[in-house]
């Protein structure tokens, strides 16, 4: 089912996940903005962003992984990019 | 030395969420014991257990601070906040002094258990999460409460069995009076997930009077068949008599005694004379003799050797005496690592309320039994002393003493 999903759709779910675990109102999420503030994210976040989109997407992320990622906009780019290569 | 006194508690257990019901429960006679179906289902020998709800704390409580936190921290968590709203110690004196925690856990089986089923499944300890590890350790009550309520004392868990509770009463009650510590948020906590006692379950020492749960703690009657397992948490906080008066907090009663040993024995089977030696040594330190004692909480879970040999221990100790004695396990099951703070929290309000609450379901007594006074119906009573006994796996022993102000 997640590979016939459009880009918008990957980015729909997304949100809907991080405003879910992150406890967050999903008005906040704009494609410019920061996911490490927004979502307010430690050190240990991170960890919990692997699980949740091993859990929503199928796919493992490696920490270093989200070393380039800054802005909402990059994250989308990062899962779609990852599951188009699967 | 300083004098050491009580200025708060809280309690979250099968009697009640709170204080109040917790009291209400006590003076009626109130057992808290259910039969699990879903125990039994996974292979319990005994399905009866104490029951507690789990609380929701998405309210109060941030995402981090609720990751992290394992079953039994959720109940430290709702008796802390309690102990310090009755002692009136608010976020503002704990942030500018050094309030301790030392507190009583012994086991924390659900998050291992997840963690390793997530590692087996996926192959990747990541996907195991940011909370587990804080969730899986021994220290997780302790780790949890000292990040939640800034404390900036000393900090540390004390593991010993079903005396884990009351020996962190008794930790605290040394440093403050050392003049270490000005103020110590001790307590104990006890998990009831279904995992949690599995293997306890599995040596046979679970009453199975399942056709009649609230009659299945039985402590000192004749007829007992083992102890059941309850849980929940208890919360006190210590502090210095110059720190109480200093502050202007309520001083609910004054730990005069603490006494322990180890039996140096058998893993499992309990021993008169370690129990006696506790028992002699917290009298010594409160520099009272057996007779100043009103009222005595046993430790009694129920179990056939282990009643009789307290019975044994407190008719040598109390000889004579005709001390009332009651076991409120036969309300509440036994509530293991959190059992000697809770039970410290059961006769202070009895103290409070002149009453002892009822060993209930003590019907017949046993050879050894029968020379004590248990009080099998609530009875009134003024309490200026009281005692009570904890004792655990290994052979610890742990007796406090104390006293109203």
């Amino acid at each position: 089912m997640i590979m016939t999903m459009t880009d918008d759709q990957i980015i729909e779910k997304v949100n809907i996940f991080l405003a879910e675990e992150f406890e967050i109102n999903q008005s906040l999420i704009s494609p410019s903005a920061s996911l490490k503030d927004t979502l307010d994210l430690d050190s240990l976040d991170y960890v919990d962003l692997v699980v949740i989109i091993e859990s929503n997407f199928g796919f493992k992320v490696k920490g270093e992984d989200f070393v380039g990622i800054k802005t909402f906009q990059d994250f989308y780019n990062y899962v779609i990019a990852k599951l188009n290569a699967n | 030395m300083q004098r050491v006194v009580i200025t708060g508690v809280g309690i979250y257990s099968c009697l009640g969420k709170n204080l109040d019901e917790v009291k209400d429960a006590l003076f009626q006679g109130k057992s808290g014991v259910i039969l699990s179906s879903e125990r039994k289902a996974f292979g319990y020998r005994s399905g009866l257990t104490g029951w507690v709800d789990e609380p929701d704390l998405k309210d109060e409580l941030t995402r981090r601070q609720r990751m992290s936190m394992s079953e039994q921290s959720k109940y430290a968590y709702v008796a802390t906040k309690e102990a310090f709203q009755n002692a009136k110690m608010d976020q503002d004196y704990i942030d500018s002094h050094e309030v301790g925690i030392l507190y009583g856990n012994d086991s924390s089986a659900l998050a291992v258990v997840e963690a390793i089923d997530v590692i087996r499944e996926k192959k990747d300890t990541t996907l195991v999460g940011s909370g587990s590890i804080f969730q899986s350790m021994n220290c997780t009550v302790t780790m949890n409460l000292s990040t939640i309520f800034r404390l900036k004392g000393v900090n540390f868990t004390i593991s010993a069995a079903c005396a884990s509770g009351s020996h962190s009463i008794g930790m605290a009650y040394f440093l403050i009076q050392q003049g270490w510590q000005d103020a110590v948020l001790c307590g104990g906590a006890q998990e009831i997930n279904l995992v949690s006692f599995g293997n306890f379950d599995g040596l046979g020492a679970f009453s199975i009077r399942e056709d009649e749960p609230t009659k299945a703690s039985r402590p000192f009657d004749k007829s007992r068949d083992g102890l059941i397992p309850s849980g929940g948490a208890a919360s006190l906080i210590l502090e210095s008599y110059e720190s109480a008066v200093k502050r202007g907090a309520p001083i609910l009663a004054e730990v005069v005694g603490y006494g322990f040993s180890s039996n140096g024995e058998h893993i499992s089977n309990p021993n008169k004379d370690g129990q006696i030696r506790s028992l002699n040594m917290a009298l010594k330190q409160a520099d009272i003799q057996a007779k100043k004692i009103d009222y005595i909480n046993a430790h009694a879970t129920s179990t056939l050797v282990g009643d009789a040999f307290e019975a044994q221990a407190l008719g040598e100790v109390f000889a004579g005496l005709n001390t009332p004695i009651s076991s409120t396990k036969s309300m509440t099951g036994h509530e293991c690592w959190m059992a000697g703070a809770s039970e410290v929290i059961y006769s202070l309000l009895m103290m409070q309320n002149d009453f002892i609450a009822p060993n209930i379901n003590f019907e017949n007594p046993d050879e050894a039994s029968e020379k004590l006074n248990i009080i099998a119906k609530t009875k009134e009573q003024k309490i200026d002393h009281f005692l009570s006994n904890s004792f655990g796996f290994g052979g610890t022993n742990s007796t406090l003493i104390v006293k109203r102000v």
